[in-house]
């Protein structure tokens, strides 16, 4: 199975379920394919390739869609179904980079207090404390557990800064969502997504999704504080050379280079998930980049 | 409170304004209004406020102000009584320069500011011509500034720094988020990689997503990838 063919069997988020008007198609690209995300007058959705269609559904406050025609089952948020929390879709980014990128770059903890400063980080609070990363064997995702650390704005509704506890998942190559502490109570966790749509092996459009307890902040507060932590993101995402993950271990050098990263791309590698990969030091970009 | 804005944090144009208040040292209360996904700005309850259907919208007492050199002018007089920012009283050459340039500023948000919509939320421009139109716009920005720094001017009307300098400030700072090797990154342009140099050394300097402070330049700090940060260049 080839790079395309692997990344084929997943379903990707191509629009937001509040956002489609009736009677609209909209084109965007998937994997380095056209695509039609058609809305019928009648309010049914549909997805055409090459006038062809693919399987859609809709999950998360997303429209997904998958060009087999038997894909991997969507993976699952049990936190979408608790009606307590409030459901904040913020829309797409458009980012030059590979999508894998996005999703390392989301594991990552030790980038908060120099790109998310004074927010989710803050000098010299840089430590990040040993924590534990696992392959979940039964649903086959990358887990990571107990990591802890300092946080001046954890999310809209924090006050003060606090220690704030992560667990991460990655339950598909291009998706991850964290559980985190949540600032206002102390026995429930606020859930952040990325779902990430490769335009193709070196763009992606992120959709950050949420599902939070907070009954203070209106949308648009909650809307605006993921897209600043985003766009913050999306600066160094851009300048990162090569634009593809690379997965040899010869290629990654050792600075910073964190516990989830390493077990997300020894993952990727395994699965052959290596559509926005470079898998050999000897790839032309690679040597280029040197 | 002085005055409400509302406002939306990854606007440039709000920046101006956000970043204004910061240096006068004035309070404000702050509106967040969803530009995107939901294009509140163009709701019914928010087109009631302000017709112009644009961010930000600056609102104190029954006055309502949609445009941004406008509101900087206002903050200008009502809160520098030093009148270091629209100096008056320097004459009606430097005033009018001023003017001019607040006036060039918007050509700055037509083309870099929709330019960089386009790339982050695809909003809908033509993509060729607001970039072409950007270039033009930052080399007569990087030229106006070559010939200020002969006469050891480092803002862009005088030896010290206006609303005309706010005003430009940000859609020059940001247009390297339009994307790479379009022309559009600070390498080619050294005299507005010291204007904005100069303007991030102000006291009351703030940062936005894009715009990133002075500290931050570590030549020492890497990622993981080996790569420095983007908040390591300057601008
Ligand atoms: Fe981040």
């Amino acid at each position: 199975m080839n790079a395309i063919e692997q990344a084929m069997q997943y379903w990707y988020p191509i629009g937001m379920l509040g956002d489609l008007q009736r009677s609209e198609t909209r084109k965007t690209r998937l994997l380095g394919m056209d695509i039609e995300l058609k809305t019928e007058q009648s309010g049914l959705i549909s997805v055409f390739h090459q006038k062809k269609p693919w399987n859609t559904k809709s999950a998360y406050g997303h429209i997904w869609t998958s060009p087999s025609k038997m894909p991997k089952p969507l993976f699952d948020v049990p936190e979408a179904g608790d009606h307590e929390r409030r459901f904040v879709p913020c829309g797409s980014v458009r980012v030059r980079c590979s999508p894998l990128r996005a999703v390392e770059n989301f594991l990552d903890v030790a980038h908060f207090p120099f790109v998310h400063t004074d927010i989710l980080g803050a000098e010299p609070h840089t430590e990040v404390e040993p924590y534990s990363v696992n392959i979940d064997e039964t649903k086959d995702e990358v887990i990571a557990t107990k990591v802890k650390f300092y946080q001046p704005q954890a999310a809209k509704s924090a006050s003060d800064g606090i220690v704030t506890d992560y667990v991460y998942r990655v339950p598909s190559p291009m998706n991850a969502l964290l559980y985190k502490t949540c600032p206002n109570r102390d026995d429930v966790q606020d859930v952040i997504a990325i779902f990430v749509q490769p335009l193709d092996e070196e763009t992606c459009d992120v959709w950050p999704w949420m599902a939070l307890y907070d009954d203070q902040s209106t949308m648009a507060e909650m809307i605006e504080f993921q897209q600043l932590i985003f766009l913050q993101d999306r600066s160094v995402l851009e300048n990162q050379i090569p634009i593809k993950l690379p997965l040899d271990p010869k290629m990654e050098i050792p600075t910073r280079a964190d516990l989830t990263s390493v077990a997300y791309r020894r993952w990727l590698k395994k699965h052959g998930a290596i559509y926005g990969a470079m898998v050999s030091s000897t790839d032309d970009a690679w040597v280029a980049a040197q | 409170m002085n005055f409400t804005l509302y406002d939306y944090a990854m606007s440039g144009n709000c920046y101006k304004i956000r970043l204004f208040a910061s240096i006068l040292d004035v309070e404000y209360e702050r509106i967040a209004v969803e530009f995107y996904p939901a294009a509140e700005h163009k709701s019914y309850k928010m087109l009631q406020l302000s017709r112009a259907g644009t961010l930000p919208i600056l609102k104190s007492g029954d006055m309502i102000l949609s445009e941004t050199s406008a509101m900087l002018f206002w903050m200008a007089q009502k809160f520098d009584s030093f009148e270091n920012w629209w100096p008056a009283k320097r004459g009606a050459d430097l005033n009018a320069l001023i003017l001019q340039w607040m006036d060039f500023s918007s050509q700055l948000s037509k083309t870099v500011g929709r330019a960089r919509l386009n790339a982050l939320f695809q909003t809908p421009v033509d993509l060729d011509k607001a970039i072409e139109g950007a270039r033009r716009a930052l080399r007569q920005i990087e030229s106006h500034l070559t010939e200020q720094s002969f006469d050891d001017k480092k803002f862009l009307v005088s030896d010290k720094p206006t609303i005309a300098d706010i005003a430009c400030f940000p859609y020059v700072a940001l247009s390297p988020d339009v994307g790479a090797n379009l022309g559009l990154e600070h390498d080619g342009y050294p005299a507005i990689q010291s204007w904005l140099y100069s303007i991030k050394s102000l006291d009351g300097f703030i940062p936005m997503p894009g715009i990133y402070p002075m500290h931050d330049l570590k030549a020492d700090e890497t990622d993981f990838a080996g790569n420095r940060p983007a908040t390591g260049k300057v601008g």
